[in-house]
């Protein structure tokens, strides 16, 4: 990573981020370094633009999303990130993991569709949660919030990693 | 004097290479315009026909062949580009094209004795695209945007910039056909809102959902599917005529080519009628024989309604992946000859809950956008700017065949991410990686895209190697290999061996062999070149009779400037280029003295309109 996505956009790094003030810099950067707009330069200009524009790109669908977002700046301080493995179910989750195994097995549409609905609002449920770590980032840059952070994140990644399971359209 | 200087930029042309029909489009001025070619038609057919000769026919005059000597001629090529033979098996179960024997990965068609790859064949469209292009603007072409439908995968989109490769043109960039339609439909001028593009080609269908904002064109989310159009139609229409011949005649028409051909071309014919009557016929003679049938609108819609039901649901992912409403789409744009159907503009209209756009012909609209496009690159339209995305997902084939999503569909382009590999046993020197597109769990039911060899790693103990690979999709939505040793810092060499097309050796050598027909090209644009010269200098002339110089002139030099007129006149219409130019010079040296008196002319007019 050559340029920290936060410093790309010229933002802080704070958790919560005015999206509307973001795509607005998305679209002013995107208007001074988008290759369409260097079409008649040399080519290593054209590849910088191109290189640019690129990781604009991937700094905008980072930053715009506060799952990712989240995920980004903890790697930025230093946290590992996904890394924790998801074999091993969360204790509290335990009961609702082995019924959603028990009816994929059975293939028991109805009971899969409300084992999905239950970890759907567990999601959301942590969704919002994380947004109100970030607040609490943004106003202490206390480690404590960011531990606190990784935590609900792994925990939201091994819902939405059951949620896909129970989703997947080519299941036989 | 009368030879207008100008800094030749070279146009920048905007081309559609359609399933059906192919169009090419230039900026004139301020707004998008389609050229036409020789015979006035601004729609190509698609259709490619080598003569006895080995001479190529495209357009119009291909069309007839189709029906003459099927067995010489191709149309639709388009199905065929970016695939291998195993993709379009039960495909060519219904076109009549003969497949050489040595089609794998690549196809290649059988034309009389020769045999062509997908993209040869739409190069030969290119070419004749570009040839009408010159005629017109009188100048070499050699720059242009070219469309692709929204869902073409990076092999498709691959050997369309081969094709044009091969035409002799530089593709400066490769333009989604639905997010054109939404340039060419000037929809900036209002401001802001959500657009959803329905493109119903020949052979695709794709889906976009806009935002667009300030000029900018964000595209939200795009669907497809890359087999399904007007072609499909087409096919039931003629399978029921062929399976009412079978039972009428007693007689299975399916294998011989002139039949099917024409039959073809009869139920399109009725087909197109059906869309704004409510009863058609299908009239086919054959051996003296006749066969009538009436086909009524209703029994029509029965017979294409699945087809159409098919098109809804890509529709549907395509908003969810937007995250957007029915309600908040503001703008719907029709694409494609097969949205003039009753049928399918009702579909439309019930999904997205807002009446289509059908003010442009829906099949310019694409051309039209492209020539923006064009402009956009070339700098003389300015303000708006378009941000498209890659309709699939693209991954690395990890451990159990598993895929490893890297870039997700519906990110915007140039998107890229870096991937870091290392070796698995002692001493292992390279490291193979395999890339595909698509949105299923296993390698194997994914799009092969490539397989990238990192070859002459220095050996060392496992897992000590750091391989650096990034991976960059770029404005035309293809992909890019880059490696770098993480221990040195230095370039590592990537081999690329695509699963579905050619390489770039194979481009390379196809095009030195089309050399021979390109300096034909060339000579055609000059001429073209030199007569938009002679025009010029010829017009000026003759205003320049009506001016009060031309009286001041001595009879001697009136009657050289006439003689030079005559010399130019006659060899305005042969093919030589440098007679026409050396007949220009003549001219001009003959005007010298006319030039200077009308300068002061000029001059004493605008002294005496002076108040001193």
């Amino acid at each position: 990573m050559t340029r920290n996505y936060f410093e790309f956009f010229d933002l802080p790094h704070r958790l919560e981020i005015d999206l509307k003030d973001l795509e607005k810099r998305f679209y002013a950067l995107s208007r001074r370094h988008h290759p369409d707009l260097h079409a008649r330069k040399s080519a290593p200009e054209r590849a910088e633009a191109e290189e640019a524009t690129a990781i604009l790109n991937d700094a905008y669908r980072t930053l715009r999303d506060p799952i990712q977002r989240a995920g980004y700046l903890l790697r930025l301080e230093g946290f590992d990130v996904g890394e924790q493995t998801t074999k091993d179910v969360p204790p509290e989750l335990l009961e609702e993991v082995f019924e959603l195994n028990m009816a994929l097995e059975d293939a028991d549409a109805p009971q899969i569709e409300a084992a999905c609905q239950k970890f759907e609002a567990m999601r959301e449920e942590i969704d919002t949660l994380i947004e109100q770590t970030f607040a609490c980032w943004d106003t202490g840059r206390d480690r404590e919030t960011l531990a606190t952070l990784r935590g609900f994140l792994n925990r939201r990644k091994y819902i939405s990693n059951l949620i896909a399971k129970a989703n997947v359209p080519d299941r036989v | 004097m009368f030879q207008i200087e100008f800094e030749n930029q070279g146009t920048v042309v905007g081309i559609d290479l359609g399933t059906t029909n192919s169009l090419v489009a230039y900026m004139n001025v301020t707004a998008p315009d389609v050229i036409p070619g020789e015979d006035g038609d601004k729609l190509v057919p698609s259709v490619v026909s080598v003569g006895p000769g080995g001479e190529i026919i495209v357009g119009n005059a291909a069309r007839q062949e189709l029906i003459d000597h099927p067995d010489r001629t191709i149309y639709s090529v388009k199905r065929l580009m970016g695939h291998g033979i195993a993709d379009v098996r039960d495909e060519l179960k219904l076109f009549p094209f003969q497949i050489a024997e040595d089609s794998e990965s690549v196809i290649r068609v059988k034309l009389g004795d020769k045999t062509f790859t997908p993209p040869e064949v739409s190069a030969f469209i290119l070419r004749q695209l570009k040839k009408n292009a010159e005629a017109a603007l009188g100048e070499p072409v050699t720059k242009a945007v070219i469309t692709v439908p929204a869902y073409f995968n990076d092999a498709q989109r691959q050997a369309t910039r081969d094709a044009g490769r091969l035409a002799g043109l530089e593709v400066l960039r490769l333009v989604n056909e639905p997010t054109a339609a939404a340039l060419a439909y000037g929809l900036d001028k209002r401001q802001e809102g959500i657009i959803a593009v329905y493109d119903l080609g020949g052979g695709t269908f794709d889906i976009s959902i806009l935002k667009l904002q300030e000029g900018i064109f964000e595209v939200l989310a795009t669907n497809g599917d890359t087999h399904l159009g007007g072609d499909d139609i087409d096919n039931r229409l003629l399978r029921i005529a062929l399976e009412d011949l079978q039972s009428e005649w007693g007689e299975d028409l399916s294998h011989i080519g002139e039949a099917v051909q024409t039959l073809r071309r009869d139920v399109i014919r009725a087909k197109e009628s059906l869309s704004f009557l409510p009863v058609a016929h299908i009239e086919f003679e054959w051996h003296g024989k006749h066969y009538h049938r009436e086909i009524a609108r209703e029994l029509f819609e029965g017979l294409i309604k699945d087809i159409v039901e098919r098109t809804l649901g890509p529709c549907r992912n395509c908003m969810k992946d937007a995250g957007v409403t029915p309600e908040q789409i503001d703008e719907v744009v029709m694409v494609g000859g097969s949205t003039r159907i009753p049928m399918v503009r009702g579909a439309v209209e019930v999904l997205f809950r807002a009446k289509p756009h059908t003010e442009l012909n829906p099949d310019e609209v694409v051309a039209l956008g492209a020539a923006v496009q064009a402009g956009i690159l070339s700098g003389t339209v300015e303000n708006q700017l378009l941000l498209d995305v890659t309709p699939l997902s693209l991954g690395i084939e990890i451990y159990g065949g598993v895929v490893s999503k890297i870039i997700h569909r519906n990110s915007t382009i140039p998107a890229s991410a870096s991937e870091s590999f290392t070796t698995g046993v002692d001493g292992q020197t390279n490291v193979l990686i395999h890339v595909v597109q698509g949105e299923r769990e296993l390698a194997k039911d994914c799009r092969s895209l490539a397989r990238f060899d990192l070859k002459d790693i220095p050996p060392m103990p496992a897992g000590m190697a750091r391989i650096e690979v990034r991976f960059l999709i770029d404005a035309n939505g293809i992909l890019n290999v880059t490696a770098r040793d993480a221990r040195t810092g230095k370039e590592h060499s990537v081999d690329v061996t695509p699963s579905h097309g050619l390489t770039l050796e194979q481009v390379e050598a196809m095009y030195q062999a089309s050399i021979d027909h390109a300096e034909e090209d060339l000579e055609a644009a000059q001429v073209a070149q030199a007569r938009v010269e002679a025009d010029r200098i010829l017009l000026a002339i003759d205003k320049a009779r009506r001016n009060d110089a031309w009286s001041g002139l001595a009879t001697e030099e009136r009657r050289q400037i006439e003689d030079a007129i005559r010399q130019l006149q006659s060899v305005y219409h042969t093919d030589d280029h440098h007679a026409i130019a050396a007949k220009i010079d003549v001219l001009n040296q003959s005007t010298h003295h006319l030039a200077e008196n009308m300068m002061n002319t000029a001059v004493s007019s605008a002294l005496k309109g002076t108040k001193i």
